[in-house]
């Protein structure tokens, strides 16, 4: 009889892992390399691959299919500006605390949206959006529909010269893009994460499997929106200026990141990696043709979504049987194993 | 007080145009459970077609409906069947994202064709007239809006309830294999559900067109205040669609008096309001 | 022997990886009356979504009148002249009695079934012919189900376990107008687990066992121990 084993690690998430450590190294010590423009581009980079993450935990795994994440992420900016402003804190604090409040905050929204199923859930997220950007709209202290910037003491607070800043963004935006992927993968390799996936792939096995379904949901919908919320505010430390329109735009927070998800590959892990590549190269390629690039965007997503639903890394994956991010389990037998 | 009075009646008036704007989004969801996400693109998308449409034949835009209509319709009708239905299935996924992806593709093959400088149906005289009744001054044109609302909605009350197209809408809706065994072909009644659904959205777009002027960003807001008129009505349920777009009509013109800046913010309130005490609308619909 | 109405040919129908029939051959001659009985599991409600066209085949494994049609549209087979009547009744709810009838009729095939003959046939159905299709008696939804199949005017009328779930006196009212649905020569398929009741009105049974045709054979011929070794299996 030969001997198996059950395990979730593969040669290639081994390799990965190394290629991984590579890479990481020399982002972080991209200040040391890289120019002002370039680190600009990769910290956007950075942010935009943990929104991709956050909306593919939503609506990969829990099924929660959100247009309206732009309401997070100008939030989260939002309270950049008038925590740091009006509360005096550090710019650092104020991005800990703007996730906190909106964690706080999205409790009785979901009590609210969760009464929609399916789509209309979609639509519901996006009403919850336009109440945010209408509101802040209101709020003349912070300069209401105009917007305002972030005073110069402020922007100073964080480090004195110039390159200091720099740095230091650049380094919170990679930090905040490695968290997010880490506790994504942590979180669906937890037993709550086993629960998000039986939902997946059926809701009524899981309801009969005891799992309470709109607690789990609840659950990642609140983490998410804290998470999203905290990369608002570091998007918005970027920025340095905001307004209602830019804070809560639902074509730059929430349909380019659905189209990196589906173009990556929605509800796997790698998807979104591969995804914010394509987007970014897309982007720095055909950027110059405005309109057309977007509309070339939104045809290659409904491509995808038609032909591969399971994204570019779908494909990779069934050419290759890889898996970067050890999530499966596999029977590995002893004569493979030597 | 008379200017409260008025402010209700122009939000009731306006209520029947996002009636317009919610009973394609209702009929499509009725029959194939599909949440158009372009919905709101594609009644922008009608209204520069009759500004395209007014300006080629220099017509009204209330006789350019005589031409927008049937191109609406057909376009819905290959819209369903060349994409749209292989969509459809048991994950919601694939609708929503590719009605998302048709939504970005719509409003930006608009800025590319028409900028982003806003346009208007101009329909001469009837926008400046208005009627005196008992002190309050109605405008003819929301008056005759408000009335082709109705009366659409009243037409499509008919067509699904006593014509045979309507019977087949209906089957399929309940039961897709059974309705298939009884010889209706599924993918061409969804095709000609879309055709009837975009040949409302047509009228809505032609309505908005000539009330208030427009540009190629405003699909989002008007596929939300759709959603929200369907909501507050009760899914499923068309005159109560009617009744959720004049609740959310004045919820907004109340807001807007109160101050302008409240007046979309009043119409959302409204609906997360009627979300928190009333899950299933005001008006569900009743199975027997 | 007279070219066969229905023949099916060596059908192995699947559901994805599950195989439910094994080369399942039938030929049903124009005007008979066939039994199909079996066990719960057996393949016999398989068949009949084959035969339907809910279950796509290969194009030659269901020929109906002359023409293969196992992978054709359940809707146009309908339109060829095929009606089931589901197992379960399964009307629309959405829809009146009568409005479940006309929809019945939409196939648009000319014959002898209209409206005022199923309310011949079923006199109760045009007294509630107004009320909501889910308000009537489960026996009287059988009826508006067999009448909404007739209304088609099929040539062949596949009926998939119309007595599960009625009491026996509603049973027996429902099947004597069995002779009156057959007699003017359509061709009838009966998918019953009631085996005496299958075996009362039909002159031709098959008998399936785990997707395979395990006993076939003229009603008048076939004994009562042979269907029992057949439907359970027990025979060496």
């Amino acid at each position: 009889m030969s001997d198996s084993a059950v395990t979730r690690t593969t040669s290639a998430a081994r390799a990965a892992t190394i290629v991984a450590f590579v890479v990481l190294v020399a982002a972080a010590a991209a200040p040391w390399w890289a120019g002002r423009a370039d680190m600009r581009l990769m910290s956007e980079l950075y942010l935009y691959l943990s929104l991709a993450c956050l909306w593919n935990l939503m609506a990969g795994y829990a099924g929660l299919v959100s247009v309206g994440q732009q309401a997070f992420v100008g939030f989260g900016g939002y309270m950049l500006f008038a925590l740091t402003i009006f509360g005096g804190l550090h710019p650092i604090a104020a991005i800990v605390l703007a996730g906190l409040l909106a964690a706080c905050l999205s409790v009785p929204i979901a009590s609210l949206i969760f009464r929609l199923k399916g789509a209309y859930f979609a639509i519901g997220t996006w009403v919850v959006a336009e109440v945010f950007r209408l509101s802040f709209a209101q709020i003349s202290a912070l300069g209401g529909g105009s917007g305002s910037s972030l005073p110069v003491s402020v922007v100073k607070s964080l480090a004195a010269s110039r390159s200091g800043r720099e740095s230091l963004t650049y380094w919170l935006a990679l930090g905040a893009a490695i968290a997010v992927i880490l506790s994504v993968y942590l979180f669906l390799r937890s037993r709550k994460g086993l629960a998000l996936t039986a939902i997946r792939d059926s809701e009524l096995a899981a309801s009969g499997l005891g799992i309470d379904i709109w607690r789990a949901k609840l659950e990642v919908y609140v983490v998410t929106s804290a998470l999203t919320a905290i990369i608002g505010g570091l998007i918005f430390l970027q920025k340095l200026r905001i307004s209602p329109d830019a804070a809560f735009s639902v074509n730059d927070w929430t349909a380019f990141v659905i189209f990196i998800v589906v173009i990556g590959g929605i509800g796997t892990l790698e998807g979104p990696i591969i995804g914010t590549l394509i987007f970014f190269a897309l982007r720095e390629t055909l950027a110059d043709f405005g309109t057309i690039y977007l509309m070339i965007l939104g045809l290659v997503a409904i491509v995808i979504m038609l032909t591969t639903p399971k994204g570019v890394w779908g494909l990779i994956r069934d050419r290759l049987d890889l898996e970067l991010f050890p999530l499966a389990y596999r029977v590995q037998l002893d004569e493979t194993r030597k | 007080m008379i200017e409260w009075v008025s402010a209700v009646t122009q939000g009731v008036l306006l209520g029947g145009l996002y009636a317009l704007f919610a009973a394609g989004l209702s009929l499509i969801f009725g029959v194939m459970r599909l949440v158009n996400i372009a919905h709101g693109d594609l009644i922008v998308f009608a209204a520069y077609l009759g500004l395209s449409t007014t300006m080629t034949f220099g017509i009204n835009p209330f006789l350019a409906l005589f031409v927008v209509v049937p191109v609406m319709a057909g376009l819905g009708y290959i819209l369903q069947r060349g994409l749209l239905n292989r969509t459809l299935g048991e994950d919601i996924l694939p609708p929503l994202l590719v009605t998302f992806g048709l939504s970005v593709i719509l409003q930006n093959a608009l800025l590319e064709g028409y900028t982003a400088d806003p346009r208007k149906l101009s329909a001469g005289t009837i926008e400046t007239a208005s009627l005196s009744v008992g002190g309050l001054s109605v405008g003819v044109l929301p008056l005759l809006t408000f009335a082709i609302a109705v009366a659409v909605i009243a037409g499509l009350q008919w067509v699904f309830y006593s014509t045979s197209a309507g019977r087949g809408f209906r089957a399929v809706s309940d039961n897709q294999e059974i309705a298939q065994i009884m010889g209706l072909n599924k993918a061409h009644v969804f095709g000609l559900a879309m055709a009837l659904a975009l040949a409302v959205t047509a009228i809505a777009g032609i309505l908005l067109g000539v009330r208030t002027s427009f540009d190629p960003s405003i699909g989002g807001g008007r596929l939300i205040f759709g959603f929200e008129a369907v909501i507050i009505g009760g899914l499923g349920s068309l005159w109560g669609t009617l009744a959720g777009g004049i609740i959310l009509g004045v919820a907004q013109t109340i807001g807007g008096k109160i101050d302008p800046g409240w007046q979309l913010l009043s119409g959302h309130i409204a609906f997360l309001a009627v979300l928190a005490i009333r899950p299933n609308g005001l008006f569900p619909r009743v199975d027997h | 022997m007279p070219e066969p109405l229905l023949s099916l040919n060596a059908l192995d129908a699947r559901y994805g990886d599950f195989q439910a029939l094994y080369g399942v051959d039938m030929q049903i001659i124009s005007g008979e009356v066939v039994a199909i009985i079996g066990a719960n599991g057996a393949g016999k409600s398989t068949l009949m979504r084959s035969i339907s066209g809910l279950l796509p085949n290969e194009s030659e494994q269901v020929v109906f009148k002359g023409r293969p049609v196992g992978d054709w549209r359940a809707d146009r087979i309908a339109k060829l002249g095929v009606a089931l009547v589901p197992e379960g009744r399964q009307l629309f709810p959405s829809l009146s009695v009568e409005e479940n009838l006309k929809l019945g009729g939409a196939v648009g095939r000319k014959g002898q079934w209209s409206l005022d003959a199923v309310y011949g046939l079923f006199p109760v159905l045009k007294e509630r012919r107004h009320q909501a299709s889910n308000a009537l008696s489960g026996g009287q939804q059988q009826m508006a189900a067999i009448g909404r199949a007739l209304m088609a005017n099929p040539e062949l009328i596949l009926f998939d376990e119309i007595s599960l779930g009625l009491a026996p006196v509603v049973i027996r009212s429902i099947y004597e107008a069995f002779p009156d649905i057959v007699r003017q020569g359509m061709t009838a398929i009966i998918v019953e687990q009631d085996i005496s009741r299958a075996l009362s009105v039909s002159s031709r049974v098959y008998c399936l066992q785990e997707g395979r045709v395990s006993l076939t054979g003229r009603t008048d011929d076939v004994n009562r121990d042979e269907i029992t070794a057949a439907y359970f299996g027990l025979a060496a």
